[in-house]
């Protein structure tokens, strides 16, 4: 009786196993898109597939060193990549990435002009900017007395274990050498020191040093103050209107995430396809309303409501950010970052 | 009297320190708020949106099929690999099981390095064949420490009564061998199931695009914050093992009556 | 019945996929890829040595031991009434001491966010009795608690296996000879269960060092720990060699305490876990 019923469950597990790799058999087109995590409307994945009949494997990262690494040395055959500015500058130099055929891209007409040619991909060859935006500080004003207006707010002690900071290399120690007045790619050593000694005397302040999580901290209120990228700023400000945000006057990051092509795709054609579909005004539209961030999608921006667009801290306009620097690839200045980081979170 | 009061107090003590998080979870799955400060009714939503998710759904496939594909696969190769072992010289057979015992003894975040640097080696594309392959690896050990000593404790003179009663060894090793060894090979089985749908670490390290298994996208969601569907999908979870459990439990509490039954017959 | 050749198929296995993936740890932690090519050195576990990682080691295993002293000191008592012969119900409360290990251990960390967060329940219930709310996430209480969550039941099992095996008669030859009960227990049951307990202390301490998700979740990215100092070096940083190095040093402390343990451990059988 026994021997009978273990036959049986086997037979059973190895047909179930049979019908579920049959089952599988895949359509004969796709392609991996590898995203920030929460970055887009994911019904736009679904009318993609529906309308070209390509399947879309849709992947997320959380940092871009983390996709870089997948990317690199992984194995990851991703045809379509949304990296940020200074990681876009790396992947060119290294040389992993395609150049794009702009034939393939007609909705390239209307990626506004002040969003082309950027420091990053000057030529403007390899790349189709996403999104942008800036970062700031994010806070509760039943919490925090006023506006806070420097980055020195995240050092106030009235404000201990209820700061949260971004567990971003570059970010957080980038605005602490905001704060120090030097720039944001500073590769002076002793510069870099001295960012240090202040996250590390900020260190007891923090209640935690988070990314995706921020949103739903700042949202049910868990904490005061936290440094985020102004989508997810304003993100969570619809959802709770307690919250603001400010970029603080010293200066800070802006940044651009946009659309590339590595070198390791072994669908390019498809993955135009998948990128010139994101620049359809109604699919940026869509895009730009769910996540938060500004678009560079002339068409999309004039469909979003003028209380975003004209808000100067999630469409700050040129003299906003003169102060402001965009992330330029620091070589190996990496490993020096990547110890002070360690010991700043060690501490 | 007493130290039977403190003790059963003690006892459940510890049964709250364990379920609470379980119940908690279960309960914040039916509440109809998103946000933890408040109750707002009861709701079945969770559970809908959980099952219009498909990254949900596709991590619950993989996790299936990688889960039944991989513990299949281990307890065949490890069965023969205790056969094997059992029948070696002593040199070879203590540095098999030295060998065997490493996957074991490992750090799990170390095995997942290491597998991954062999198939980023061989130039294998990570994700679902390498996700697989892993997990068969780290099962097949499991299965051999539940078989061997099942083997251990054969009578060979019932397989070689058999043979002299004019079996072939086929059937010997069917009739005679196989049953006696088979509680060792379903636990290797049931083990190793679980381990991989369990498995976080050395899968989080050997895949790659596209392919994520339940654990992978809880983490990631984890990250992300509180999310109700999260909720859902372990209540879910919990429910499946409960009855898997009890299904097992029952199996086998028969399979040992109609066993002792049957030995008492023969005597 | 000579069948060695039904090993073959798994000798090949373990090769390819045990033996080949430690000697490339060992190929990368030994290694250094500069401008010239790859040189041969130690310079990975000469950095290790720096006090920053030095520090994040000490405290990994700070970490672990309290936790694994935690496990020891709830879970000793709770093996000793589940192995009492006058427990009712006993295969009930042993089953539901292992049915929480049968849920992905994410999911049982994760339910622990919604308890400690500081609008969780545990602050919610503070607040209903008056009191004020605690900071408990995002310290080293939450990992700790985390870690002897998660890993309790494997303190507890093989202690209740090695218990519950034990000859009662000389607890009552203890008895008899009339020594009190504590003597009996320092003198008797808990030397006769150190078999159980060492294995009991590998099985949570070993988790607990390499852990990187415990720490990453409760502790907010706050504590680096070996296990993530690794992560990040593979996924982060793209520092495989010092990755590698990293992994060396941590399989090397874990086989070496492995081996301390099994000296005590007398031979039972995977200890009665499932």
């Amino acid at each position: 009786m026994s021997k009978k019923l273990i036959h049986l469950v086997l037979v059973v597990a190895i047909l179930a196993c049979a019908l579920f790799i049959t089952g599988c058999g895949k359509p004969k087109k796709e392609i991996n898109v590898y995203n920030w995590g929460d970055y887009i409307d994911e019904s736009v994945l679904k009318n993609f597939e529906k309308k070209f009949h390509i399947k879309v494997n849709y992947d997320t990262f959380t940092t871009n060193e983390d996709m870089y690494v997948k990317l690199k040395v992984g194995g990851g055959h991703y045809d379509v990549a949304i990296p940020s500015d200074y990681m876009i500058k790396r992947m060119i130099d290294e040389g992993m990435l395609d150049k794009l055929d702009f034939h393939n891209i007609p909705n390239y007409k209307y990626i506004g002009t002040n969003y082309r040619n950027l420091g990053y991909d000057p030529k403007n060859e390899y790349s189709i900017p996403y999104m942008w935006g800036t970062v700031g500080i994010l806070y509760n004003k039943k919490m925090v007395n006023g506006k806070p207006d420097s980055w020195r707010i995240l050092w106030d002690k009235k404000y201990a274990k209820q700061i949260l900071m971004l567990d971003s290399q570059r970010d957080s120690v980038g605005i602490a050498l905001k704060m120090l007045g030097y720039s944001l790619n500073s590769k002076n050593p002793a510069e870099l020191e001295a960012a240090k000694k202040a996250l590390i005397e900020q260190k007891p302040l923090v209640l935690a040093y988070v990314v995706d999580e921020v949103k739903d901290k700042m949202i049910a209120g868990e904490a005061a103050l936290a440094l985020v990228w102004s989508g997810d700023a304003f993100y969570c400000i619809r959802e709770n209107k307690d919250l603001d945000y400010v970029i603080p006057k010293e200066g800070s990051n802006y940044w651009f995430d946009a659309m590339v092509i590595p070198k390791v795709s072994p669908h390019k054609k498809e993955a135009e396809m998948f990128i010139n579909y994101m620049c359809q005004t109604d699919v940026a539209y869509k895009n730009a309303d769910y996540i938060g961030y500004a678009s560079p999608h002339t068409e999309a921006v004039k469909r979003l409501p003028a209380g975003i667009t004209h808000n100067r801290s999630a469409y700050p306009l040129p003299q906003d950010l003169t102060k402001s620097e965009i992330f330029v690839n620091l070589g190996t200045t990496i490993k020096l970052m990547d110890k002070i980081w360690t010991e700043i979170k060690s501490e | 009297m007493v130290t039977g009061f403190f003790k059963r107090g003690y006892l459940f003590l510890m049964f709250v320190f364990l379920y609470a998080p379980i119940i908690v979870l279960a309960l914040y799955s039916f509440n109809s708020s998103r946000s933890r400060g408040s109750w707002d009714g009861f709701t079945f939503q969770w559970y809908l949106d959980m099952f219009q998710d498909r990254h949900i759904l596709a991590s619950l496939y993989y996790s299936i099929i990688i889960g039944v594909a991989a513990s299949l696969v281990a307890t065949v190769v490890g069965t023969a690999a205790a056969f094997g072992i059992h029948n070696m010289k002593s040199l070879p057979q203590s540095a098999a099981m030295n060998l065997t015992y490493i996957p074991v003894l490992n750090p799990d975040i170390v095995t997942g390095i290491s597998f991954m640097l062999l198939f980023i080696f061989l130039h294998i594309r990570l994700g679902f064949a390498t996700l697989l392959l892993s997990h068969i690896t780290f099962n097949i050990p499991y299965v051999i420490l539940s078989v061997l000593p099942r083997i251990k404790q054969l009578d060979k003179s019932l397989y070689e009564a058999a043979l002299d009663l004019g079996a072939t060894p086929n059937q010997g090793f069917h009739k005679i061998i196989l049953p006696e060894i088979m509680p060792g090979v379903i636990t290797g089985l049931l083990l190793s199931f679980t381990l991989s749908l369990d498995d976080f670490v050395i899968s989080f390290f050997t895949t790659g695009s596209g392919v994520s298994n339940l654990s992978i996208t809880i983490y990631s969601m984890a990250r992300r914050g509180i999310n109700p569907k999260i909720n859902a999908l372990s209540t879910l979870m919990f429910v499946c093992v409960l009855i898997l459990l009890i299904i097992v439990n029952v199996l086998m509490s028969r399979q040992q009556n109609s066993n002792n039954s049957r030995r008492l017959g023969n005597v | 019945m000579k069948k060695n050749w039904a090993a073959y198929p798994y000798i090949f296995w373990i090769v390819i996929f045990t033996v080949v993936p430690l000697i490339l740890l060992f190929y990368f932690g030994l290694t250094i890829k500069d401008s010239k090519g790859v040189v041969i050195t130690l310079a990975n576990f000469k950095r290790f040595g720096e006090p920053v990682y030095i520090k994040v080691l000490i405290r990994s295993l700070i970490l672990a031991a309290e936790s694994t002293f935690l496990c020891l000191l709830l879970g000793y008592p709770a093996a000793m009434i589940l192995a009492d012969r006058k427990l009712n119900f006993k295969s009930t409360m042993i089953l539901l001491m292992v049915l929480p290990m049968w849920m992905n251990f994410l999911v049982r960390t994760y339910a622990w966010l919604t308890l400690l967060e500081k609008k969780g329940i545990i602050n919610m219930l503070l607040g209903y009795i008056g009191l004020p709310p605690l900071n408990l996430l995002y310290n080293d209480f939450a990992v700790i608690m985390g870690m002897v969550y998660n890993f309790l039941p494997f303190m507890v099992l093989p202690i209740y296996s090695v218990l519950s095996k034990m000859d009662h008669r000389l607890i009552e030859a203890a008895e008899d000879l009339g020594a009190n009960p504590l003597y009996t227990f320092r003198k008797v049951i808990f030397p006769l269960s150190l078999p159980g307990v060492t294995s009991g202390i590998t099985m949570v301490f070993m988790p607990s060092v390499t852990t990187f998700v415990i720490s990453r979740l409760l502790g907010g990215g706050q504590y680096t720990l070996i296990g993530n100092l690794i992560e990040e070096q593979f996924l982060t940083t793209g520092d495989w060699n010092f990755g590698s190095a990293i992994s060396i040093i941590m399989m090397l402390i874990i086989l070496v305490s492995m081996g301390f343990a099994s000296q005590y451990e007398t031979h039972q059988e995977g200890g009665g876990l499932w």
